[in-house]
């Protein structure tokens, strides 16, 4: 059996109802867990970008991105592995004001990318950013202290090789 | 049918006029030269069923019995004529009965443009009186959907919706239109759509690829070609054989292929597949260069995938590029239209001369006959059997009809057995395998080539199905000749359940109503045959006659498909008996 890993998959759309629900589709016949999903505009006007992370062997990946790309409505379909994005996640915590001068969890602010963001006399939040692992590290410190609520955002990532979009409009244009 | 032959008046139009978008709908299905659609109509779609109604010269509208049948008879008349079937229902279960139709259009890739009537947008979401989310529902067995909720929306999104259904590969697509947007007027003007950004119809042919295709070709010493319905979707027809002439090349069908090549042509081996012939799947596994035109992979037709054709280069021709490498790795990939690929490699390929390996074809295919066909064809056992009805058939139309199959026995029967002498003839639910596909589909391709025989081979089961059918040829008097091939069982089940399973017939054995007497009541001749003798003259009073006709044939109970690649095995693993 071929090994599953982490594939970041940037496909390229119209910004039309219910194209979500046809990539999904996709994802879904073949039985594929969306690890974390992101959708955004993009560097191209009036294009959208969807960003899914899934585990998966790198031959079905391939399948997959060919499957999202034969739709009527996406303009192009790439995966990418770990190493060829720069990627991040953000994640929200909101905590009980008593703790707001609790020295442990002033330490815990001194990772690289977090800071708080508004402060109550009732709550304060911290936002945090990073890889899934450096936030994961960030919530199980910070359980400890009564999370009021968590939320973490999908991956955004940017890929270090080109991605021709621009090229692929102009070739059909 | 008269009015199918107009004049359509209505093309571009550059000047706009003020009407409803319900008559929107119908002026753009003309400007596209649809003039003939099947549907049912209800309170969604009234105001289009109204337009209809008056455009009634020049655009025919077909009531069948239910929306599936609907479904079906324009995936026939898409079939045979190569345009895009017409559907129109209503909301909620008018639009979820299409949903098999519309799949089965989906994975045989058969250009179908359904439009289905919704509540008023005001109600979307509220679960109104007969709302359902058909877009979400048909989202993943459609080529692409659309919902309008305006008016002036209509003429694009149809001409769209045209355009997607037709080009490269084509399929299904949905237009979901609000009742809102079909009572609002708005100033109409028709464009037919020519391209759309983020869709490439046909992908541009490499032509370093097909250089390289043609080397190994031209290096092969067992070159062996599999062909599909691509072929025939691709209009390419004369352009294969004029490759497979040159190259001799000894060339073998996939189910949706066949008669894009006749079936006599002497480089014709036959079909591939579970119940395809037994030369073509042993030599699959012995050829050295394998030639995909215009098919999938299907695992139908490879069996066991660890096992198929490893020995092999493997050349995929192939416009979907999804397609390539999904099932069968290849070793050149020729992504483009096969007419143009077929059309651009004969100056690259040498005349070919592979007379010894055509020989070890003919030899095998000797065997079957020894073992199969000629039983089949020509049974010794009191029991009728599936085969002679078709090699009867035959005889009678000399291979010259449009054969429609329903699902099952019966259809691998028809598969084998009928003979073809035109592209266009073999008409059937291949991927989806979908019982009750027969008569609706025969129904639609009667009315796409009205000039032509059309005889449905259909079982038992199926024929249950969607029998309700008839009443649209009362209605219609499509001259369709319904041939039901009645072995009181859901066949290939049984033939599973007997082989698979221990003879353990779980639910297959059938109770049947009189078919005759309910033919009869829809005013259709019918006659009921169980014995030999009398098997050929009933198929010439059948074909005979000028009308619609009723022909059941009581069939052997346990006469079995053979060859056979039981699931799980290898394609040279097949079973002759």
């Amino acid at each position: 059996m071929e090994e599953s890993k982490n594939f970041t998959v940037s496909v390229y759309t119209e910004n039309n109802i219910g194209i979500l629900n046809r990539l999904s589709a996709i994802f879904l016949k073949r039985h594929i867990n969306i690890e974390s999903m992101t959708v955004s505009k993009s560097e191209i006007e009036n294009v959208h970008r969807f960003t899914f992370v899934v585990i998966v062997p790198e031959t079905l990946i391939r399948k997959v991105v060919g499957q999202l790309e034969k739709q009527i409505e996406v303009l192009g379909s790439f995966y990418h592995t770990e190493d060829e994005i720069i990627y991040h996640e953000t994640a929200l915590f909101k905590i009980s004001s008593e703790h707001l001068y609790n020295e442990e969890i002033q330490n815990k602010m001194k990772f690289r990318r977090a800071h708080i963001i508004a402060i109550t006399d009732r709550w304060f939040v911290i936002e945090a950013s990073g890889y899934r692992e450096d936030i994961n590290r960030m919530y199980e410190k910070l359980k400890p202290f009564g999370l009021l609520q968590f939320v973490r955002s999908g991956r955004i990532a940017i890929s270090k090789p080109k991605m021709a979009i621009s090229e692929l409009l102009a070739e059909i244009n | 049918m008269e009015t199918l032959k107009k004049d359509i008046q209505v093309k571009n139009t550059e000047t706009t006029v003020r009407i409803t978008g319900a008559e929107a709908v119908v002026k753009c299905l003309l400007a596209e030269e649809a003039n003939l659609a099947y549907g049912y109509p209800g309170g969604a779609i009234m105001p289009v069923y109204d337009e209809i109604y008056k455009y009634r010269g020049q655009f025919h509208h077909v009531l069948t019995r239910h929306e599936q049948g609907a479904t079906h008879a324009a995936q026939g008349f898409a079939r045979v004529t190569g345009k895009p079937g017409i559907v129109f229902a209503t909301s909620g279960p008018g639009a979820t009965n299409l949903v098999t139709g519309i799949a089965d259009a989906q994975i045989d890739s058969t250009p179908l443009v359904c439009i289905t009537g919704q509540v008023g947008s005001h109600l979307l979401g509220s679960d109104a009186f007969q709302e359902t989310d058909i877009i979400g529902i048909s989202t993943p067995v459609t080529k692409w959907n659309y919902q309008i909720t305006k008016a002036s929306e209509i003429p694009e999104i149809i001409a769209k919706a045209f355009y997607i259904a037709k080009s490269g590969r084509p399929g299904p697509v949905l237009i979901d239109i609000t009742k809102d947007a079909q009572f609002e007027e708005f100033d109409f003007s028709y464009k037919k759509c020519e391209k759309i950004r983020s869709y490439k119809a046909i992908p541009k042919l490499n032509l370093e690829k097909l250089k390289e295709a043609a080397e190994l070709i031209n290096s092969a010493k067992k070159p062996f070609i599999v062909w599909g319905q691509g072929v025939i979707l691709g209009g390419a027809e004369q352009e294969f054989k004029n490759f497979i002439e040159k190259t001799d090349i000894p060339s073998a069908s996939t189910g949706l292929g066949l008669s894009a090549l006749e079936t006599k042509h002497p480089l014709n081996v036959g079909m591939v597949g579970m119940h395809g012939n037994y030369a073509p799947n042993v030599l699959t596994n012995s050829c050295d260069v394998l030639i995909a035109i215009g098919m999938r992979f299907d695992d139908r037709v490879t069996g066991n995938l660890a096992t198929y054709a490893k020995q092999a280069k493997v050349i995929h021709f192939e416009i979907d590029p999804a397609e390539v490498d999904k099932n069968v790795k290849t070793d050149v990939a020729v992504i483009a239209d096969v007419k143009e690929s077929l059309t651009k490699i004969m100056q690259y390929v040498n005349n070919g001369e592979h007379k010894d390996w055509m020989k070890e074809f003919h030899k095998l295919y000797e065997i079957e006959h020894k073992t199969v066909i000629h039983d089949q064809l020509n049974p010794t056992k009191e029991g009728l059997t599936m085969g002679e009805v078709l090699g009867g058939i035959n005889k009678e139309t000399n291979g010259d009809a449009i054969i429609v199959s329903d699902v099952g026995q019966h259809q691998m029967f028809a598969w084998r057995y009928a003979t073809f002498n035109k592209t266009r003839s073999n008409v059937t639910s291949g991927g989806l395998g979908t019982m009750g596909f027969g008569l609706p589909a025969a129904i639609g391709a009667k009315m796409g080539a009205p000039e032509r025989e059309v005889v449905a081979i259909i079982g038992d089961g199926g024929y249950q199905m969607t029998c309700n059918e008839l009443g649209t040829i009362l209605q219609t008097k499509a001259a369709v000749k319904i041939v039901v091939l009645n072995n009181n069982y859901l066949g290939m089940v049984r033939q599973w359940q007997e082989l698979f399973f221990d003879k353990r017939y779980a639910s297959t054995e059938m109770i049947s109503p009189n078919f005759v007497k309910l033919a009869e009541a829809y005013d259709i001749e019918a006659v009921k045959v169980s014995k030999r003798e009398d098997l050929d003259g009933a198929i010439k009073t059948m074909m005979a006659s000028k009308d619609a006709y009723f022909l059941e044939v009581v069939i052997e109970q346990e006469d079995n498909v053979f060859p056979m690649i039981p699931t799980g095995a290898s394609v040279s693993d097949i079973r002759l008996s």
